[in-house]
């Protein structure tokens, strides 16, 4: 015992200095510290520059850039309320369509559902995420273009052309398609989110609704579904945040012209597809600066919304660190 | 049975019964968007897609032999930057962290990971493309990298965080140090999952069109090395979907149809592995 006692001193005698000055676990430490560090740095540098490079216009058009409505870009006058018009108006058309959808095909999964069945519905749902954007894009001015055009939109003119949103014009490019396209693209948010947070229910909660003589369907509404609602809320605000910084299977079918109209026939634009759409050939200090400007807005945006769901969704499940 | 109680069961079936149309609904979307990608991409596709570059506007044949390769150039580059950066602040998070600097970087993490893609690409414009003064393969590759961090290093930790705390003591009463614990017991345990992770980090950005599209631009011929406007095969089916020619059309079908298999594959692949590995997902 004592032999072995003395030969740790000097086992340490003959480390190298640079170890005996840092251990293996401090350089460890300090590498994998570094590149943890470099996130930070290169998340600090976007807002940064976000900010640096949209000065210009932040300058020159000071509030004004969201109210005004004037988007011209030989006059160097720029007002992006059409955008920021259409960015609300076409995640508020997804929503209308996505929750109820999502938030029933969940209800289904959850409670209905044989577990099995449950799973691989989920897995084809969660897959729908993968699909890049641009070929929603592709697959919507190829079919849903035409559809609306030719179906969708005289439909909805017959029979509910009284209401100013289904009036002018039909184009098939129009909020209402990208309204669509995006309801499509926020479905596994909602339906995977508002599942796993239905399924975290506890069980007593249905038999005790059961027990009391409650249809299926009174307990899962008025016993589950309430005791879910702030997960689900927060797979709404998820999706929300999905739909408002989406881009391009958008920018393929809302037409790109900065207008503001009550009609969902209307083409339009938002922020995302005009800056997709604009950026590369824009020329002169202001333009850029001005999409850059609706860049930040953009990031702002979508943090604030991200940043409400992931909230929510901590509250109710244990899925909230993805 | 009274009218009331009629009423509740009637309720009760109509309820149940809509929710199993909106599932329905919900997933025969996906094989609608399947059967007809499929469809009309199988018609377009042939061997000049892979072998030939575009032909220009208005002649028929051709393919995007170049915009595969461009994407394969971006998604390597980005790869190459993103993993090791993202796998090494994952063994941080999981493994070196203490208390506070974990949680922020973990929410700048969750943060950068939120920022809408277009977004990532003006600021790798503002960072790469205006101080080279032009676009480049290497500006496109930065722009997927930033978007590969936060998913690698959140799934990294992730799947570091799920071998059981026993194995790391175990190694540790042996008494190796804690970076060799690390580096001989938890790493190899968790390398099929973090593996997978990569894999559907990967398959994320493989798709992503908005951060390429003012960064690497795109590219009607072969690109040399990264220097130049690289083509990719994202921002080629969105150039060529919205023009107005329609063999243009069915190239943009034909490279809608390998896009959407590599990326399903990858993904299938990846979620069969970890379902079945030892490390469990979550």
């Amino acid at each position: 015992m004592a032999s072995s006692a003395a030969a740790i001193p000097q086992a340490a005698k003959s480390k190298s200095f640079v170890s005996r000055m840092f251990g293996g676990d401090q350089i460890a430490f300090a590498i994998t510290w570094t590149f943890a560090a470099f996130i930070l740095l290169i998340t600090a540098t976007l807002v940064w520059q976000l900010w640096v490079k949209s000065m210009p216009a932040r300058d020159k058009f000071g509030f004004e850039f969201f109210t005004t409505t004037t988007w011209d870009p030989p006059g160097e006058k720029f007002g992006a309320l059409p955008f920021i018009y259409g960015t609300v108006v076409t995640s508020f058309v997804a929503l209308l369509i996505s929750v109820p959808l999502g938030v029933g095909a969940a209800i289904f999964l959850s409670e209905m559902a044989p577990r099995k069945l449950s799973n691989i519905a989920t897995f084809l749902v969660e897959l729908l995420a993968a699909v890049p954007s641009v070929i929603y894009g592709l697959l919507a001015i190829f079919t849903l273009i035409p559809l609306l055009r030719t179906i969708g939109e005289p439909l909805l003119q017959s029979t509910l052309g009284f209401l100013p949103f289904f009036d002018g014009p039909m184009y098939g490019v129009s909020f209402l398609a990208a309204g669509f396209i995006l309801a499509i693209m926020t479905f596994p948010f909602i339906i995977s989110i508002s599942r796993e947070a239905l399924m975290e229910v506890p069980r007593e909660q249905r038999e005790a609704a059961l027990a009391l003589g409650a249809t299926k369907w009174e307990a899962t509404w008025q016993a589950v579904v309430p005791h879910a609602r702030l997960g689900i809320m927060g797979s709404v605000f998820l999706g929300l945040a999905r739909a408002l910084g989406e881009t391009m299977a958008v920018t393929m079918v809302i037409g790109n012209t900065p207008t503001i109209s009550a009609s969902l026939f209307s083409p339009g634009s938002t922020i995302a597809a005009s800056i997709a759409n604009e950026f590369a050939e824009a020329s002169g200090d202001v333009y850029k600066a001005s999409l850059i400007y609706l860049g930040l807005v953009l990031f702002l945006l979508t943090i604030v919304i991200n940043g409400l769901a992931r909230i929510l969704i901590i509250a109710t499940t244990r899925k909230g660190s993805t | 049975m009274d009218a009331r109680t009629r009423r509740r069961y009637f309720v009760n079936s109509l309820m149940l019964g809509l929710t199993g149309v909106c599932t329905l609904l919900t997933v025969s979307i996906l094989f609608m968007i399947l059967g007809y990608l499929v469809w009309n991409g199988g018609k377009a596709l042939d061997w000049a897609f892979f072998t030939k570059l575009p032909k220009p506007p208005g002649e028929v044949g051709g393919g995007m032999a170049n915009a595969i390769v461009g994407s394969a150039k971006l998604i390597l580059l980005a790869s190459a930057i993103g993993i090791p950066i993202g796998f090494l602040a994952g063994v941080y998070l999981s493994e070196f962290g203490g208390r506070t600097f974990p949680y922020i970087v973990r929410y700048v993490c969750d943060l950068l990971n939120g920022v809408p893609s277009i977004v990532i690409g003006i600021f790798a414009w503002t960072l790469i493309v205006v101080p080279m003064k032009h676009f480049s393969g290497w500006a496109g590759g930065a722009a997927l990298s930033l978007m590969l961090i936060p998913i690698a290093t959140r799934s990294t930790e992730q799947f570091l965080r799920s071998v059981p705390l026993s194995m790391r003591e175990g190694s540790l009463a042996l008494g190796a140090s804690k970076w060799r614990t690390v580096a001989s017991v938890v790493v190899p345990a968790s390398m099929t999952g973090v593996l997978t992770g990569m894999i559907l980090g990967v398959a994320r950005i493989a798709g992503e069109t908005a951060p390429l599209l003012f960064t690497c631009l795109g590219n009607q011929f072969w690109s040399d090395g990264f220097n130049t406007p690289t083509a990719s095969l994202p921002v080629m089916i969105y150039t060529h979907a919205i023009s107005p020619y329609d063999d243009w059309h069915r190239q943009a079908w034909a490279a809608g149809l390998v896009l959407l298999v590599l990326v399903l594959v990858s993904n299938i692949a990846a979620r069969l592995i970890m379902s079945r590995g030892t490390a469990p997902g979550s």
